[in-house]
């Protein structure tokens, strides 16, 4: 029997469905040695800005309960760092190349990056990450600021940020910046949407009607961890993006939900760590899957992964992924 | 790089809290270099979730071994191993000790160790007593004598061994630093020295500016928490002259003069 693991994500034909999430994974030549890159899916690069970040003060991560938390603060080389030194690498991998990119501000810099992006063919897709919770967010200055007691630890140092509203915590602000990318470019768009939120579905039905050709979700919770003994936070910036098996039931959940209201296809992710947690996804709705805080643990998980789908699709005698996406009997 | 699944040989308590960690791992064997690291899984499930990097401490043909305290919930684990049992371990990573630059080719070795920063000097000192006949001469500080480690390995291969303790239960009391200093200065010709440095983040401070006061260049290994030790996930920066760097990628030894401490904690 011959298995038809192919997936569709808007123009882009991806030979199987079991990518890398952004951030995880650098700019793919770190994994070099450790798996045969060509066999993923699309690999998405760490986020890039149009000007290089130097990222947030360490520590930047620590270990928590089967997850773990980061505040990178999006560190990157720029537009032009990531063309000139990653792209190139990238490009000879031969797997859909899908860049990530952020903002510093405002809309206006997502359509410069965007648009800048248009040039380049060996860029197979977008992903506008408008859901990271590490870097302050210029785009949302306008909506009303979380406010309320200033605590010690807040004025403590630089890292901690007056305003963590995202774009993706707010439908209009969703809305908006899809709309306007959208124009600027062909290339197929996909959303990156936050857990952090009331109704994770009406964001992603504002990505589709401003023209997203797909969704991923989620990207971190929200978190915090106290080290005791010194009474500081474990990572400088105090709140940090929770990722790991640990969120993985609120991720199912949550793709469910998003694939009940809206019909782009979607990119799930959060937790996965082998083939039984990816299958889950699919079920809930996904059509391809990223491989995030696994590929720190074991630099091939992909690649074990992307075997075990194969088997189960063959031992359930099922002949095409599409099959099995949304296939949860209720 | 390489991932593998290596065999535990032996999986010994030295000291109270103190294992000496024995693998069959060839092809890592064949490439590390001192100062490199390895970093293993210590359990086959989710506790711990992470990695934990640990620094080569010698190497023979085909085994690798490590030393290692136990101070967290994955040392603790990884303590409770068997020899018989499997491993899953990459390395060897990082950049170790530069040794081999014009500028330290012609050296007289310093070894600086604070704690268990004694387990990566050792493997640099066996390295440079067999590769290029250098003796180093090597300062080591612990809290107390029974924490006191390696001092008759570093004999072994030949090297002067000066010790610090903190309640002065054995060597010089107090800091390992302050006794480097003394050294340093009832010592008139430094012009051929060279710090190597590994141990606690206030020791290699001190050693940093040791090494600028006294004009001798130092090496320094850092230690940190890692997500991914191969480079992705940028989580183990050090603040540096050149803006932040990755301990896992660029590190975990740098040249003590890159380090900008005044950020550090």
């Amino acid at each position: 029997m011959i298995t038809n693991l192919t997936v569709n994500i808007g123009k882009l034909k991806l030979e199987n469905p079991v990518m890398v999430c952004s951030g995880t994974f650098g700019y793919a030549g770190e994994f070099k040695d450790f798996l045969p890159l060509k066999k993923l899916g699309a690999i998405v690069t760490k986020t890039i800005t149009l000007n290089p970040r130097q990222g947030n003060f360490p520590p930047r991560t620590c270990e928590t309960p089967a997850g773990m938390l980061n505040s990178i603060g999006l560190e990157n080389p720029g537009l032009a760092g990531f063309l000139n030194e990653k792209l190139p690498i990238l490009k000879k991998i031969g797997v859909p190349v899908i860049v990530s990119v952020a903002s510093e501000g405002g809309i206006a810099e997502f359509v410069k990056a965007v648009s800048e992006l248009n040039d380049f063919k060996e860029v197979a897709a977008i992903e506008l990450n408008i859901s990271c919770p590490n870097i302050e967010s210029p785009v949302t200055s306008h909506l009303s600021p979380v406010t309320g007691r200033q605590s010690p630890v807040a004025c403590r140092r630089l890292p901690v940020f007056k305003n963590r509203r995202l774009i993706s915590q707010d439908p209009q602000a969703t809305y908006q910046l899809v709309k306007q990318v959208r124009k600027a470019t062909k290339k197929t768009l996909i959303t990156k949407l936050s857990p952090n939120v009331t109704d994770i579905s009406e964001i992603a039905l504002a990505a589709e009607n401003a023209g997203s050709d797909a969704v991923s979700l989620i990207n971190t919770l929200m978190g915090m961890s106290i080290d005791t003994k010194t009474m500081k936070p474990k990572v400088a910036a105090v709140i940090a993006g929770l990722s790991g098996p640990a969120i993985r039931p609120v991720a199912v959940r949550m793709v469910w939900e998003v694939y009940q209201k809206i019909k782009l296809p979607i990119i799930g992710m959060g937790g996965i760590i082998d083939t039984s947690s990816a299958l889950e996804f699919f079920l809930a709705g996904s059509t391809a899957i990223g491989v995030g805080t696994a590929n720190f643990i074991d630099p091939a998980a992909t690649i074990s992964i992307l075997q075990g789908i194969k088997s189960y699709l063959r031992k359930n005698r099922i002949n095409n992924i599409a099959k099995l996406i949304g296939g949860l009997k209720v | 790089m390489f991932q593998v699944k290596a065999k535990i040989i032996q999986n010994k308590q030295v000291k109270k809290n103190f294992f000496h960690l024995l693998v069959d791992a060839p092809e890592i064997a064949g490439k590390a270099l001192p100062g490199q690291f390895l970093n293993i899984k210590v359990s086959d499930n989710l506790e711990p979730l992470l990695r934990r990097p640990l620094g080569v401490h010698r190497v023979s043909k085909n085994n690798i071994a490590m030393l290692y305290e136990v101070v967290g919930n994955g040392t603790q684990i990884l303590s409770q191993r068997k020899a018989g049992e499997y491993l899953d371990i990459i390395g060897p990573l990082g950049n170790g000790f530069d040794y081999q630059s014009p500028v330290t080719c012609h050296l007289s070795p310093v070894l600086v160790a604070g704690g268990m920063g004694v387990a990566p000097l050792l493997f640099l000192a066996d390295f440079l007593a067999h590769s290029k006949s250098f003796k180093s001469l090597v300062f080591i500080g612990a809290k107390t004598k029974s924490q006191l480690t390696c001092v008759q390995e570093f004999r072994e291969l030949g090297c002067k061994v000066k010790i610090a303790t903190d309640d002065g239960s054995m060597g010089f009391k107090g800091r390992v630093s302050d006794l480097l200093t003394h050294f340093l200065q009832a010592t008139g010709d430094r012009r051929q020295a060279t710090i190597f440095s590994c141990g606690p983040r206030p020791m290699l401070k001190a050693v940093s500016e040791i090494s600028r006061k006294f004009k001798i260049p130092a090496q320094i290994s850092l230690e940190e928490h890692m997500s991914c030790g191969i480079g992705a996930c940028m989580g183990c920066v050090v603040q540096t002259t050149s803006g932040y760097k990755r301990i896992c990628k660029e590190g975990p030894v740098f040249h003590a003069d890159e380090i900008v401490w005044e950020r550090e904690k």
